[in-house]
C-alpha cells in the first residue's frame, strides 16, 4: 500500500462516513490535505504529484464518503480552485480554498461577453480602481449556474489604452453584491443551466484581485487549461461516459438491434475506449505543474464522442427516439446526464464543443501550440483595445 | 434522364409559398406557439390549403384536386422545411392522400384537396415503405380494435387511413378520429407532433382489402420518403444560408468568423452536400410523378437527405457558437426536426438495406 492510500485509510478509520454530516467531513478531508493532494499543505493537499489524485478520490467514492453538491464542482474544483492556487494569496487560499471543496461555496465563471466569446481577450467589462476597490461594470453571458454561485471568477478591463490582451485584470467577484444581476437563459434543452449576469458598479476590493494588475489573461489562460483538462482528461473507467449508457441501452433492448447500428456501436466504442486511454495517459503525465494545450485535445476529443454517441442514441431508440421527456423550464443545479432521455443528452452535448473553448478554437490551439503551426494573421495585437474596430 | 431542374410554375409556386410563410410564419411564430396549447398553425394551414390549393396538389382535377405532380408537392416541402411550419401537410396532403390515392377513393379525397379535411396515415411514423403489413389493429365484425404508436400529424386530423389485419388478410380503412383515443407524445420535434393512437371497436370505412391494401400502404410509405427528402432539403438550405450570413456579421479577432477558413471549408463542404441532397430529392420527386425509377430514386433521396439535414443543423448550431445554444434562437427548432425526421419513414439505414436489393448488392 503506498503512503496515501494508507493516508486515506487511516482518515476514513477516524471519519467514518456513514452517517457523518457531509460539511464536517469535507472540512476535515480537507484539513487533512485529501482535497487535491497535489495543493500544497495547508491548502487542501500534501505536495503530492497531480496523478495521485485519481486514487484517492476512488478510495473515497468506493468508501461512500459525502461529496461536495453537484454544482460545486464543476467551476470550483475545475476551474477557480487551481487558479485560486496558483495565483492567490496565502490570505486568498486560506479564505476560499475550504469552503470551494465543501461545496458550501458554489462557483461560476464571468467570463463570455456577448461581444467576446472565442476572443475573449476583446472583452468590455470594465474594472476602474477607486481607493482600496475596484468599480465593475459590464455584462457577461452563458455563465453557467451563476443562480447558485455565491463567487464568481471574473475577467474584466483595467486599461483600454494598451492591446487587448495586456488590459486585462482577474479578479473574485461576490455574486451577492447588490449590483450583480443575474437572470436565467434559457438552453436548447429547456432548461437554464446559465445565465446572463449584469454588473452595475459592482464594488470588488483590491484583496480579491488575483495575479497582477494587467496580467488577467495570463490568469485566464490557467483557468481555461485548467477547464480543459478538467472536462477532457477527467477519470473514468471503462464504459465510464455515455457510451456505457449506449452499451446498457443495447444490452437491454435487442429489439432495437440492427445490422447497420450495431457496427457503429462498435465503431463508437472503440473510439471512446482509445479516447479513455488518451486521457488516463494525460492524467498520468501530468506533474505538479499546470496542465499544458494537449487538455485542449482532450476536451476535443471529449465534445466529438459525446455528440457522436448521443446522436446514435437517439437513432438507436427508433420509435422512441421521437418523444422528449420534458421542456420545462427549469435552473438545474447540475448536469446529470446518465438520467436523462437520449433526447436530452442528444440536444446538451450540443455545447460540448462550445463551452470551454469552441472545437474549431482548440483546433487551433493544438495546431499552433503543440504542433507549433504558424499563426493565422492577426491584425488586432498590437493595437490598443480602445482603437479596435467594433 | 429526369428532370432535375425546377420549372417557371414550380418558382412561381415556391414564391408564393415562401412569401405567405415569411409573412405569417417567421421563426418567432413557430418558437413562440410551441409550448401553447395549439402547436399546430390551423389558420396558416387554412390558408395554405383552400387559398392557394395546396392540400389537393396530388389529387386529380376530377376528383377536385390540382391535378399536378410530386414535384411541387416537392417545392412546398422544401418551403415548409425551409420554415420548420407547425402545419400538418406531410400527414394530410401527402401521406394520408397518397393512401387514398392509391385505394381508389372517390368521397374524402375531394374533402381534403379542398381543405374542408384534414387526415394522416395511420402508422408508426418510424415505418419504412418496405416494412411488413402493420397487423397491430385487428378487424372483427368490421370493427377495428388496436394500438398504433407514435402517429404523426393526428393531433389536428379528424381522419385517420388505419392499416388493419382483417379475417382475409390486410385491409385498410377510414375511421374517424373522434371514435379513436388519441394521447399525444411530448416531442422531439417541436414544431410537428406525434401521438399514440386507440381503437377500441370503433367503426371504419373499408377502403381496400388484400394486395391492393399492402400496395397501397406502400405507395403512401414510398411516396412519403420521397417527398420528407424535399422537406429535409429545405431544412438544410435554411440551415446553410442563415449560417453563411452569420458568419459574414459576426466578428471574433477583428474578423469575420466567416474570414477563417476552417469556417469557410466547413461552409463549402455543406453547401455541396445541399446541392447532392437537392438533386437527389429533385430526382425523387420526378420519380415519383413518372413513376420511373422509384424504388431506387426514393431510396437514394432518403438516405441522403436525412442524414443532410441532420449535419446542416447541427453544424449551424456550432458555427453559431454560445448564440446556437439558446431556446430564443431559431437553429434548434431546425435541430429537432432534422434528428427526428431522420428516423421518419425509414431511417437511412432502412432505405440503404432497400437499396441494397434494387441495385444487388446484398449482404
Ligand atoms: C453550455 C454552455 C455553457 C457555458 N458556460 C460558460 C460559463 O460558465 N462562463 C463563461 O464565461 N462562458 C460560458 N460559455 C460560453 C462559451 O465559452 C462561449 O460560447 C464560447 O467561447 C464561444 O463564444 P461565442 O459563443 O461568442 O461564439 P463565437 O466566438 O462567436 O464563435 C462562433 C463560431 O465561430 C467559430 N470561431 C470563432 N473564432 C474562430 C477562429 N479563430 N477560427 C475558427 N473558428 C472560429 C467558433 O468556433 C464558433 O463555431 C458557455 C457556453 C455554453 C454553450
Amino acid at each position: 500500500m503506498t503512503d496515501l492510500a494508507a493516508k486515506v485509510e487511516a482518515f476514513l478509520a477516524e471519519h467514518p462516513p456513514a452517517g457523518a454530516d457531509p460539511i464536517e467531513f469535507l472540512r476535515a478531508r480537507f484539513d487533512a490535505g485529501l482535497a487535491w493532494v497535489h495543493f500544497p499543505v495547508g491548502a487542501g493537499g500534501l505536495g503530492a504529484p497531480r496523478a495521485a489524485q485519481f486514487a484517492v478520490d476512488e478510495a473515497f467514492a468506493a468508501a461512500g464518503a459525502p461529496e461536495a453538491v453537484p454544482a460545486a464542482k464543476v467551476i470550483g474544483y475545475g476551474m477557480a480552485a487551481p487558479t485560486i492556487l496558483t495565483f492567490g494569496t496565502p490570505e486568498q487560499h486560506e479564505r476560499f480554498l475550504r469552503p470551494l471543496f465543501t461545496g458550501e461555496e458554489v462557483w461560476c465563471q464571468l467570463f463570455s461577453e456577448p461581444g467576446a466569446g472565442s476572443d475573449l481577450a476583446t472583452l468590455a467589462t470594465r474594472a476602474v480602481r477607486d481607493g482600496d476597490d475596484w468599480v465593475v461594470d459590464g455584462q457577461k453571458v452563458w455563465t453557467s449556474f451563476a443562480h447558485a454561485a455565491r463567487w464568481a471568477i471574473l475577467v474584466a478591463r483595467t486599461d483600454p489604452t494598451v492591446p487587448k490582451h495586456q488590459g486585462l485584470s482577474y479578479f473574485i467577484c461576490d455574486m451577492n453584491d447588490a449590483g450583480v444581476q443575474v437572470r436565467p437563459l434559457r438552453q436548447i434543452t429547456g432548461e437554464a443551466e446559465f445565465n446572463e449576469v449584469f454588473l452595475n458598479a459592482v464594488r470588488v476590493p483590491d484583496a480579491h484581485r488575483l495575479g497582477a494588475v494587467g496580467e488577467g489573461w495570463k490568469v485566464a489562460q490557467t483557468t481555461l487549461m485548467n477547464e480543459r483538462v478538467a472536462i477532457g482528461a477527467h477519470a473514468a473507467p471503462r464504459e465510464g461516459g455515455l457510451i456505457g449508457v449506449a452499451a446498457r441501452t443495447w444490452r437491454e433492448h435487442p429489439e432495437l438491434r440492427t445490422p447497420g447500428l450495431h457496427d457503429r456501436l462498435l465503431r463508437l466504442w472503440v473510439q471512446a475506449e482509445a479516447l479513455r486511454l488518451t486521457s488516463e495517459r494525460l492524467r498520468q503525465g501530468l506533474a505538479v505543474g499546470q496542465p499544458g494545450p494537449e487538455g485542449s485535445a482532450a476536451k476535443l476529443a471529449f465534445a466529438t464522442i459525446n455528440q457522436a454517441v448521443s446522436g446514435f442514441e437517439v437513432e438507436l431508440q427508433g420509435e422512441q427516439g421521437l418523444a422528449y421527456e420534458d421542456w420545462t423550464m427549469r435552473r438545474p443545479l447540475e448536469t446529470d446526464w446518465a438520467s436523462r432521455d437520449p433526447g436530452f443528452r442528444y440536444l446538451r452535448t450540443k455545447g460540448n464543443s462550445i463551452e470551454g473553448g469552441t472545437s474549431e478554437i482548440l483546433r487551433n490551439i493544438i495546431a499552433e501550440r503543440v504542433l507549433g503551426l504558424p499563426r493565422e494573421p492577426r491584425s488586432d495585437a498590437d493595437v490598443a483595445w480602445k482603437d479596435l474596430p467594433r | 434522364m429526369s428532370e432535375l431542374l425546377y420549372s417557371e410554375v414550380e418558382n412561381d409556386l415556391r414564391a408564393s409559398v415562401r412569401d405567405l410563410l415569411s409573412d405569417r410564419s417567421p421563426w418567432t411564430a413557430v418558437l413562440a406557439r410551441t409550448e401553447t396549447d395549439q402547436p399546430y398553425d390551423l389558420a396558416l394551414w387554412r390558408t395554405l390549403a383552400t387559398e392557394l390549393g395546396l392540400a389537393g396538389l396530388l389529387v386529380p382535377e376530377e376528383l377536385g384536386g390540382a391535378g399536378a405532380s410530386a414535384r411541387e408537392v416537392a417545392v412546398v416541402l422544401e418551403e415548409l422545411g425551409r420554415a420548420v411550419a407547425p402545419v400538418p401537410f406531410l400527414g394530410s396532403a401527402v401521406l394520408a392522400t397518397s393512401a387514398l390515392l392509391a385505394a381508389g377513393d372517390a368521397e374524402l379525397l375531394p374533402e381534403l384537396a379542398a381543405g374542408n379535411r384534414t387526415a394522416t396515415l395511420g402508422v408508426t411514423y418510424t415505418t419504412a415503405p418496405n416494412a411488413v403489413f402493420p397487423a397491430s389493429v385487428h378487424v372483427h365484425n368490421g370493427r377495428l380494435t388496436g394500438r398504433i404508436g407514435s402517429v404523426v400529424d393526428l393531433d389536428v386530423a379528424e381522419f385517420v387511413v388505419v392499416p388493419a389485419v382483417g379475417a382475409a388478410g390486410p385491409e385498410l380503412h377510414v375511421v374517424e378520429v373522434s371514435s379513436a383515443r388519441v394521447t399525444p407524445v411530448v416531442p422531439l420535434d417541436l414544431t410537428r407532433r406525434i401521438s399514440h393512437l386507440e381503437l377500441d371497436g370503433v367503426s371504419g370505412r373499408l377502403l381496400a382489402t388484400g394486395d391492393a391494401a399492402e400496395q397501397a400502404l406502400r405507395s403512401a410509405l414510398t411516396t412519403g420518403a420521397g417527398l420528407l427528402a424535399a422537406e429535409q432539403l429545405g431544412l438544410a438550405q435554411w440551415c446553410l444560408d442563415s449560417t453563411v450570413d452569420y458568419a459574414k456579421t459576426r466578428y471574433q479577432f477583428g474578423r469575420q468568423i466567416g474570414s477563417f477558413q476552417a469556417i469557410k471549408h466547413r461552409l463549402a463542404d455543406l453547401w455541396a452536400a445541399t446541392s447532392s441532397a437537392l438533386a437527389t430529392s429533385r430526382a425523387a420527386a420526378s420519380a415519383l410523378a413518372t413513376g420511373e425509377d422509384v424504388g431506387v430514386s426514393v431510396a437514394v433521396a432518403a438516405a441522403y437527405c436525412s442524414d443532410v439535414a441532420v449535419l446542416a443543423a447541427e453544424e449551424a448550431l456550432q458555427l453559431h457558437g454560445g448564440i446556437g445554444m439558446t431556446w430564443e434562437h431559431p437553429v434548434h427548432l431546425y435541430l429537432g426536426r432534422a434528428k427526428s425526421s431522420q428516423l421518419a419513414l425509414g431511417s437511412p439505414e432502412r432505405h440503404r438495406a432497400a437499396l441494397a436489393t434494387l441495385i444487388d448488392l446484398p449482404a
